[in-house]
This record gives C-alpha cells, structure tokens and sequence, in this order.
C-alpha cells in the first residue's frame, strides 16, 4: 500500500472531501475503491465502529470520520491550510462543518427524498439552512475567504449532489433569485480546477443515484 | 489573554454544558455564569446564537463560540498554556475527536430513548442501545485510567457530563449501568474525585426530577 491511501467510494461527498483536502496539499494516495453496501473485510477492520468510508490509511494506520480525517491532515501536512489558523476562526469553521453535516444536508435530502407528510417542513427547514449559509457568504467569495477552506470543502454536496438529486425529484431548492450568493459560490467551486478534476461526472452521479438508495451514503461522522 | 470576559450561558443539567463548565475549571479560567430557562430562551442566547438558539454558548470578550466539543477545543487552544485537554500528536487528537464524535453522536438520542420514552419498548431499546455504547467505550477506555492515557482530558470531558442523567436512565428503564458496565462507572468514580469536574456536574437525582416534571408536561406519564 502507499504512504497514503483512502478507503472511499467514487459517489460518496464525504469521501470526495478527503480527496479534494489531499490534492490540496499536494499529497500523493492511493484510492482503495469500496461498495457503500457491501463494506470490504479490510474496511471493516481499519473502521471497526463505523465501518463506512472514507477511511484514511497513513503510514499502516487508519484514521476516520470525515472530520476527524480532515484536521488530521491539515495538522500532518501543514502546507496550503485549510482550516483557519486562529482559534475563533477555526472554531467558526468547525461550527459551519458540523452545521452543513448535521442539519443542512439531512433537510435537504428530507426535502428531495421524502415522503409527502414531511416533505413541506423539511423543505422550510431545508430553506432555513440554505439560508443561513447564504448569509455566511455575506462579503466574501468562498466560505474561507478568498481561498477555498475546510467549509468550503465540507460544502462540496451542495455543488454537486444537491443539483443531482433536485434533478431526479424534480425539486427546486437552490435558486438563483433566492439564494444568488450560494448560486455564485456554486459555479466558483466548480471552477477549481483540483475539485473539478476530483468530483464524480454529474452525468454518472445521476444515473447511480436514479438506482441507488441515497440513504445508503455513509451518514456524517 | 489579559482581561478576558467569559460568560458561560448555560442550563444546568446540560451533559453538553457540563464540558464546558469542565474545560474552563481545568484551564483555572474565571467566568460569569448564566443559567437559561430554556422554555423562555435570554435575547442574550438568541443574539449569540441565533441559528440553532441552544445553550451551551460561551461569551468570549463579547464574541461567541457555540457546539460544546467545538468550545472545548477552543479553550484548549486559546489557552494553551496550561493543562492541554487534548494530545499534540496529531494522530493521538485524531483517536480523541473520533471517541468524542461518537459520543456527540451516539449517546444523547439513545438516552432520550429512556428517559422519553412513550412506552416500555421504547424505554428497551435506549437502554439496550445506551448498554452497547457503553461497552464500546469501555473497550476503548481499555485498562488507562482516562481515555486519553493517564491524563484526565478531551475524551473523559466529553462523556462525564452524562453522569448527571445515569440515574435517570437506571431508573425509568429499570437496570444498573454499575452491574452492567463496572469499568465505565471506575472511570466515573475517579473522574468525580477531580473538585473541575464534582463542582461542574449537578445532581443526578434532581435531574431525574426534572425529567418527571417533563414527562408529565408532554403527556408521557
């Protein structure tokens, strides 16, 4: 195996996200490509606990949680910093991590993916967090700041998953006239040339998700 | 750090305030404390909070930093200087925020299970679910004194808090987490004996009182 190596499946965002922070900064791995269904006996044994991906491999020993990997390697490979250097910052930032995984992403996919009765609250709910990361982009280009930093990253669902699935359920959450800051922010993302290169074809992410269950995505920890 | 302002809001029976309360003993810092009413939340709490409105929220020269875990880290990283709450081996902060994470994560929707439960069933499964989270931390507690080794530290601040609602969880799903969980409940004993952490936590029988108050409010019992 490399120094370096992710346990990460091609569809997943939190998976994705430990692969844009390492091609951030430079730093050469290896891809172990998993079934988010049928997690491999190695995966398993590396994340006894959560037994999900992403799972980051570094010199034999695993580390894992998306967030838990991200500050690993902001703290192991200090060039390029993602995560703000002083504490208010980073706390902020961590605060907008926890923020998208824990309340914004679960609304969004309640609003797309669920069933009648819940889909009205949901989706005010959905709209109540975009509209908290809308004002979070007041005055500034990405969430970092002028650079693409750790919320940005974290962020990655809402540039690309998010217009897949409204796609497929026909559903319009993201718009334009109502969140243009977001709308902005979504095409700059896309513009990184190392996200660009990283993400999944929109194309094939749809077909997979047209016959997956998105609720077999690894739940954020 | 000259003339620091700390404000803690809080509300007392909180498992997630108490590690706050905890982090800021620890660290010898002086703080003014304000206990909320959470059924009639402080302008204060809202302003400094105003996208999840929960306590805990610490006040630091007039700027807040919100999330337990998130304020913990904080703390420790402001205040650096002494007592560090988690390791500097970017590896071994990995193990501690991975273990508080599935705290975070685990712990409180299980323990709800219990203590509101709407029937027996319910009542089972938090407490099968809170027994299986428990061995598991005792497998990662392993034959140390804390979780973090020798030192008291990131880890045990994050689930000590807990202790105040064992009770609680014992007796309106009827078992014993000392029979069942011997080691966890060493860990407790020797987690009280620090004054940071006895004059942080409130007591456990008050606040399988309050839960009763509650449980009759929401038409449980």
């Amino acid at each position: 195996m490399a120094e370096v190596a992710v346990y990460g499946a091609w569809a997943s965002p939190l998976s994705k996200r430990v692969e844009i922070v390492l091609k951030l900064k430079g730093v050469k791995y290896e891809v172990i490509e998993e079934d988010m269904s049928n997690p491999s006996v190695w995966l398993q044994n590396y994340s006894p606990i959560l037994k999900t991906v992403p799972v980051l491999i570094h010199e034999g020993d695993p580390v894992v949680a998306p967030n838990v990997i991200l500050e690993y390697i902001d703290e192991t490979w200090t060039g390029n910093p993602i995560f703000p250097q002083n504490p208010k910052d980073r706390a902020k930032a961590r605060f907008w991590i926890k923020f998208i995984d824990e309340k914004c992403v679960p609304a969004v996919m309640l609003a797309c993916w669920g069933r009648e009765m819940v889909q009205q609250m949901a989706t005010q709910e959905a709209y109540n967090c975009l509209k908290a990361l809308e004002d979070e982009l007041r005055g500034k280009k990405f969430f970092g700041g002028n650079n693409v930093g750790a919320v940005d990253i974290a962020a990655i669902f809402l540039a690309l998953w998010l217009g897949v699935i409204e796609e497929i359920n026909g559903v319009k959450l993201l718009m334009h006239d109502q969140f243009p800051l977001l709308s902005r922010w979504v095409n700059d993302i896309l513009s990184c040339s190392i996200i660009q290169e990283t993400l999944p074809p929109r194309d094939q992410l749809i077909t997979y998700l047209r016959t997956h269950n998105p609720n077999s995505f690894p739940s954020g920890t | 750090m000259g003339n620091d302002e700390l404000i803690l809001l809080n509300y007392w029976p909180s498992m997630f305030g108490a590690r706050v309360r905890i982090a800021l003993e620890e660290k010898g810092l002086d703080y003014e404390y304000r206990e909320e009413d959470l059924l009639n939340k402080s302008p204060l709490l809202l302003q400094m909070n105003p996208v999840h409105k929960k306590i805990p929220v610490l006040i630091h020269n007039g700027k807040p930093v919100c999330e337990s875990n998130i304020i913990v880290q904080y703390i420790d990283e402001v205040w650096y200087d002494k007592a560090p709450l988690l390791p500097s081996d970017p590896y071994q902060k990995a193990q501690a925020r991975f273990w508080a994470d599935y705290i975070d994560k685990k712990l409180y929707d299980s323990g709800r299970k219990i203590t509101f439960h709407k029937n027996k069933e319910e009542a089972e499964e938090g407490k099968k679910e809170v027994l299986e989270i428990f061995k598991v931390l005792e497998g990662a507690l392993e034959e140390k004194p804390y979780f973090g080794g020798e030192n008291f530290g990131y880890v045990d601040i994050s689930l000590i808090g807990f202790y105040m609602w064992f009770h609680a969880y014992e007796t309106c799903a009827n078992f014993s987490i000392e029979a069942e969980c011997p080691k966890l409940m060493a860990w407790v004993k020797r987690c009280l004996e620090r004054k940071t952490v006895s004059k942080s936590l409130g007591d456990p029988k008050t606040v399988y009182e309050i839960v009763l108050k509650f449980r009759k409010k929401l038409g449980l019992d």
